[in-house]
């Protein structure tokens, strides 16, 4: 028997003592010596230009260092590529403090830095600044005529493939057709922990940033080519990260007002958001959807239109995939998917968890409810009747697809065959129960990803890649996946990230860090095996001489023969007995070109859901939820359950609460602040089932994982709604399902 | 079509000099600490930036998320809402005065077997707030703790195994593990 | 947040006396609201007076045998109060409906009074707002307005009072003690808050040197027949859109005395005497129930996003007289009236 078999097995978090102790670093919590405060002040309009700012009547008060503007910042990187981040959409970046322009509500306008955080707290909102106002606009729902196709995208963005059959005739001739538009506004990540970056002045030009973000690597190349820094000179922290949803893909201004004020000022410098400029960067953007589609006699989909419209900056054009999954998840050979933009005067939106799918299979997965009403069969009859076998938008067979598996387990996990079609027929006392259910598809993903492995003669092994653990279970996903590979116990392998003097690691997103990282920490501690089986075969009485890797397994602290198990070396001796104090590796892991380009690569859910309504007043509580998950092998069912249960708490977020609402006269998000824009709180959260349905696939990466940061929350906000219709005969389309839609 | 205006969230009124500091005793996870403060320190400021006591997190500065619970006199508080000035006296317990990473408080291992939290962002202020929870004694229930525990929000959305690790500690029958 | 100084308040007739030498000072107890509009840079005293030492916390027999809460008890202390439990147990779940337990722990019967309203634009200084700004207009017209007011309004401002507790202390007919520089006197707690009218920065009727220094609740018996209903975005820790506080005597089937007052619909805790009246005398049935409702509504009026909120108070009356008919809530329980 293996104790040292970790992969699959419920470990608990190896940094869970850091962080239910307080022991755990984040970004504002670096207290390094002689720190000054900077505190952001935001423009109050939405466009303009500054005209003046009085820096002289808070320079004045004792305390106050520097007053950083537009005025004042020394003449930097001139190109728009100096400002691009590994994610940046087509466009130009957003400058900070470079130029008088205001181009959006609550923009950074200044940076005051101050000797404490308070003081610079107190100038910051004695600062009076002079705008020439213009008008602004920001409704998308004024831009619909407006629309247009984006060019190239950022990275991971693929436009819509073109119309397969004859979506239009087919539509019109379907025996039974819905169309419907859907909506949501702008939402914001909202980590719990505010962006903040501590810049810590080692003289000279010489930095340590310790930066709430996704990526390290990401953060030092902004900071890199903006500010003129080396490598050396840029080195980035990021061990702990309060929360990302996407939000840390890009660098966020705060990070340049503080290396900017750290190199000005040749002093150590902590600049953090505050709650209400947490509104003021990227969101999920404002987003029409419209769906129509038609079925044949048989119940199967005779065509499907899906077209989206969302709202971009006016510097920025921003994408993401909201229609293309539609040409997948469902046979359907009369597809026609059709994406546009739109600028309004905002700040560019940004990644935010399972981008584009959360909000297209929303519309999508309603539409099929609809769908499935109209030809008068069953909402899980009707998806699996029209199951797709192969992805028809790539032309592709699925790696692995065990979506089937999703929908029969989760279904009968939930008890869906006892449901009754008609709505508002089902009761608990005095409420309307209503159950409705939704599929959601994602990409699995891998990155190229560098990984280094140190033994050293104590036993110990250390293992490190640049990457983030924003709450995934990085850090333990990445242990258990080392251990294992050389027989190690957990306790004597340590798994460090978040450091960019780390090999280099892909932005934490995407759900491709378990692959990207895993497949890197899995090959590089092969390597280090590699050595330490030459090692061993060169002790005295060697059991092991003449084996290849392929003849030896890690196991139990032990290097074994297959063959004869009892044949071993114990591995912490090898080094001593070799005269080493240490063995190296370093490894660069690229992806499989040929089984990423034959392949369909997906991972798949199943949400099936139950709400209680109040009939009288509208009130609505998601008592149930089953969410059955295929996303290839998981590594640790204890922390991937958490993602899904964390996924789950998002889509009831989206569907009940979750909109940032602007007052189009101001151009200014007005709830700006977590009183006001609403996310679950404990009372908020019922029951929730998680299964992993058992999905193995060696085409997807070598150790078959699929990611699962995204798959969990897609469907799910359909899947309420449906529920909300299923109860109440109330069909809502327009996010979030609130009390006012439920009431009247 | 342009037209002027003038931003200054604190109004036009004439600048006053920053207030002076003075003398505060806190008394903190036992310990009595002296620093020298402004009124307008924040007893979520003074520890995270005064004190170096950085398990106490900053999720909104305005009493809207709980990540910045602490216990006074026994009570959990929200930290940012409170000037340090005005906890002279007092009794402050901070996650750090719970247990260490080798000797964890129950409800802290119970957070860590259960995986209650992801990013452990708001993790110390739910457990804070437990403490202060399971000291009240009133929620019995889960429908009772999910009510009671509804200041602490948690943008992971860990709410499901929060209450499962607090139920644990609550219905553990060695009295002890509710030290 | 502005710079200011501290001092701790000695006793009642000191703090007083100071509030009346200089009108920027501002009284500080529980802290959860003064500190928050601080931050905001909203409220901008230039010097704190904190309470929170003055003898004030006590929670005691009133001399006309009901029952007197310190301004200085905390929130919490009041809600489980074991008198507050057994005799004012609709008092009790009005608290346990607001904030969190948290904010309870610190936040004083007095100061909740004193909270000010949660309407964006008054938070917001880059928007113009009557009450912040006298004179500068009211964004919230016209606006953003899903969560603000629908009865007693003006042109200048249509803000709501964002507590629970005071909705509660308004159906039980509470009264404030308060000191002032002219001594003590009471205030009928109907006439403790104010409709904004022309004036939206006054939220009360206090003068500037008053001091809240006790609720008195009356001795009257609604432990049997009462409800606070709060309807809100989520289940817990957010402000009401709608709530009702509804108690009742019955003798058999018949309605002896009523008291019905509403949260979230109005610059003031709502009470509404003559739906009380309505009540009065009538069979416990829903038709009555409906005809209060009809009442209390029927000078509502909507301002675009937050129209839904009559239809919904109309509901909510309904609902929270039935549900103190049948006395179907009780003071031990932690509130979770809106939970399935």
């Amino acid at each position: 028997m293996s104790t040292t078999s970790y992969i699959g097995k419920p470990v608990n978090r190896v940094d869970g003592p850091a962080k239910v102790t307080g022991a755990a670093k984040y970004a504002a919590e670096f207290n390094v010596p002689h720190l000054a405060y900077g505190h952001i002040v935001s423009s109050s309009i939405a466009k303009g230009k500054i005209t003046k700012i009085y820096a002289d009547e808070i320079l004045a008060i004792p305390g106050v260092l520097q007053v950083f503007s537009h005025e004042n910042v020394p003449s930097l990187a001139w190109f728009d590529r100096s400002y691009k981040d590994d994610v940046a959409p087509g466009g130009s970046p957003f400058r900070p403090l470079q130029g008088n322009e205001v181009k959006y509500s609550m923009q950074p306008v200044a940076l005051v830095v101050a000797e404490t955080f308070e003081l610079a707290r107190y100038a910051a909102a004695l600062l009076r600044i002079e705008y020439e106002v213009t008008k602004h606009d920001t409704d998308l729902e004024t831009k619909r005529d407006d629309g247009f196709e984006p060019g190239r995208g950022k990275t991971g963005w693929v436009p819509p493939p073109k119309p397969r059959g004859n979506p239009d005739k087919e539509l019109k001739n379907a025996t039974h057709r819905v169309e419907g538009e859907y909506i949501h506004l702008a939402q914001h990540h909202n980590p719990m922990e505010m962006f903040a970056s501590t810049v810590e002045f080692l003289g000279d030009k010489k930095l340590n940033i310790y930066d709430k973000t996704q990526g390290a690597f990401n953060s030092q190349q902004y900071v890199m080519k903006v500010f003129g820094l080396s490598k050396d000179e840029a080195h980035v922290v990021s061990q702990y990260t309060g929360g990302g949803f996407g939000s840390g893909l890009r660098p966020q201004y705060q990070l340049f007002m503080a290396v900017l004020a750290a190199l000005e000022l040749k002093r150590s410098v902590r600049v953090s958001m505050t709650r209400q400029q947490m509104f003021s960067m990227g969101h999920r953007p404002h987003t029409l959807q419209y769906v129509e589609l038609g079925t044949n006699p048989d119940g199967s989909l005779a065509a499907l239109h899906h077209h989206a419209l969302h709202e971009t900056s006016q510097f920025e054009d921003y994408t993401e995939n909201v229609v293309n999954w539609s040409g997948m998840l469902y046979q359907c050979d009369n597809v026609k998917l059709t994406y546009q933009l739109a600028k309004i005067d905002v700040y560019t939106p940004q990644d935010m968890r399972a981008p584009g799918a959360a909000t297209g299979s929303f519309a999508l997965e309603c539409a099929m409810d609809e769908m499935a009403y109209a030809a008068g069969i069953d909402p899980l009859e009707f998806r699996l009747r029209n199951y797709a076998e192969r992805d028809q938008n790539l032309k592709r067979e699925f790696s692995s697809k065990k979506l089937r598996e999703c929908y029969h387990e989760g279904a009968a996990k939930f008890g869906w065959e006892k449901r009754n079609p008609e709505p508002r027929s089902m009761r608990d006392g005095d409420l309307l129960v209503g159950w409705g259910m939704a599929t959601g598809v994602w990409d699995a993903s891998i990155q190229k990803c560098a990984a280094s492995a140190t033994f050293t003669a104590d036993g110990h092994l250390t293992v490190l890649s640049g990457t983030n653990d924003i709450g995934t279970g990085t850090y333990t996903i990445m242990t258990q996946i080392a251990a294992q590979t050389l027989g190690l116990p957990l306790e004597a392998v340590t798994f460090k990230l978040g450091d960019t003097n780390q090999p280099e690691a892909p932005l934490q997103g995407g759900s491709w860090t378990a692959a990207s990282v895993g497949n890197a920490v899995k090959q590089v501690c092969d390597k280090l095996g590699e050595q330490l089986l030459k090692l061993a075969q060169k002790m005295e009485g060697s059991p092991l001489k003449g084996a290849a890797y392929e003849d030896v397994e890690f196991v139990n602290g032990q290097i074994r023969l297959n063959a004869d198990i009892n044949q071993a070396v114990v591995i912490r001796d090898i080094l001593p007995a070799s005269g080493k104090d240490k063995l190296e590796a370093e490894n660069t892991m690229l992806p499989n070109p040929i089984n990423q380009l034959k392949n369909s690569l997906h991972a798949h859910n199943a949400v099936f859901v139950e709400v209680k309504v109040d009939p009288e007043l509208g009130t609505l509580h998601v008592t149930r939820v089953v969410n059955a998950v295929a996303a290839g092998r998981i590594l640790n069912p204890k922390t991937a359950r958490s993602q899904v249960l964390g996924s789950v708490v998002w889509g009831i977020s989206m569907a009940l609460m979750e909109e940032s609402v602007m007052d189009h006269g101001f151009g200014r998000y007005m709830n700006h602040n977590y009183s006001e824009y609403h996310i679950p709180v404990s009372a908020d959260i019922h029951d929730i089932d998680v299964i992993f349905v058992e999905e193995e696939d060696d085409k997807v990466n070598p150790l078959g994982i699929k990611g699962l940061g995204e798959v969990g929350l897609l469907g799910v906000a359909a899947a309420v709604a449906n529920a909300a219709f299923h109860a109440t005969g109330k069909r809502i389309r327009n996010l979030p399902v609130s009390i006012d839609k439920l009431l009247l | 079509m342009n037209t002027p205006t003038t931003q200054a969230a604190l109004g036009q009124a004439a600048i006053a000099p920053p207030p002076p500091t003075s003398t505060v005793t806190l008394k903190i996870n036992g310990v009595e600490r002296h620093l020298q403060l402004a009124p307008w320190t924040s007893l979520l400021d003074a520890l995270r930036e005064y004190l170096d006591l950085t398990g106490t997190k900053k999720g909104c500065d305005h009493g809207q998320c709980g990540a910045c619970t602490v216990l006074v006199d026994g009570k959990r508080i929200n930290s940012c809402l409170t000037l340090a000035v005005m906890q002279e006296g007092a009794d402050i317990t901070t996650v750090e005065g719970l247990g260490t990473e080798d000797n964890l408080h129950p409800l802290q291992q119970a957070f860590v077997d259960h995986d209650a939290f992801q990013c452990g962002y708001c993790t110390p202020g739910q457990i804070c707030s437990a403490v202060g929870l399971l000291t009240e004694g009133k929620a019995k229930t889960t429908a009772e703790i999910r009510e009671m525990m509804s200041g602490n929000l948690c943008r992971c959305g860990a709410y499901t195994n929060i209450v499962s690790a607090i139920e644990e500690v609550l219905h553990s029958k060695n009295s002890e593990l509710r030290r | 947040m502005n710079s200011f100084t501290y001092t701790r308040a000695s006793g009642v007739e000191a703090a007083v006396r100071e509030k009346a030498a200089d009108n920027a000072v501002k009284f500080i107890a529980g802290g959860t609201n003064i500190l928050d509009l601080m931050k905001e840079n909203v409220e901008r005293p230039s010097r704190l007076l904190d309470l929170n030492h003055l003898p004030l916390k006590a929670i005691e027999a009133a001399p006309d045998g009901g029952l007197r809460l310190g301004a200085l008890a905390t929130n919490a202390d009041t809600a489980w109060h074991p008198e507050v439990q057994k005799r004012y147990p609709l008092l009790n779940q009005a608290i346990l409906a607001g904030a969190s337990p948290q904010l309870r722990n610190m936040a004083t019967n007095g100061g909740n009074l004193f909270q000010r309203t949660r309407c964006y634009y008054f938070y917001d200084t880059a928007t113009p707002c009557n009450k912040r700004e006298p004179g500068s207009g009211c964004s919230a017209i016209g606006g953003y307005n899903r969560i603000h007011a629908i009865l007693g309004t003006s042109e200048q401002c249509i803000a709501t009072h964002p507590s629970d507790m005071c909705v509660a202390l308004a159906a039980l007919k509470a009264t404030v003690r308060v000191s002032g520089q002219n001594g003590e006197r009471t205030v009928k707690f109907e006439n403790f808050h104010r409709l904004p009218g022309d004036a939206p920065e006054f939220d009360h009727t206090l003068a500037p040197d008053e001091l809240v220094t006790a609720i008195d609740l009356p001795n009257e018996d609604f432990s049997q027949h009462f409800s606070y209903l709060k309807l809100r975005d989520r289940q817990s820790y957010a402000f009401a859109l709608v709530s009702v506080a509804a108690a009742l005597q019955l003798d058999g089937n018949t309605i002896k005395e009523a008291r019905l007052a509403l949260g979230g619909v109005a610059h003031k805790p709502w009470r509404d005497q003559q739906a009380e009246e309505l009540l009065k005398g009538q069979p416990a049935t829903e038709d009555t129930f409906r005809k209060a409702a009809a009442a209390v509504v029927s000078s509502a009026r909507g301002y675009g996003h937050n129209t839904f909120k009559i239809e919904l108070a109309k509901r909510a009356i309904v609902r929270a007289l039935k549900q103190a008919a049948e006395g179907t809530q009780h003071a031990s329980d932690i509130f979770t009236n809106s939970n399935p």
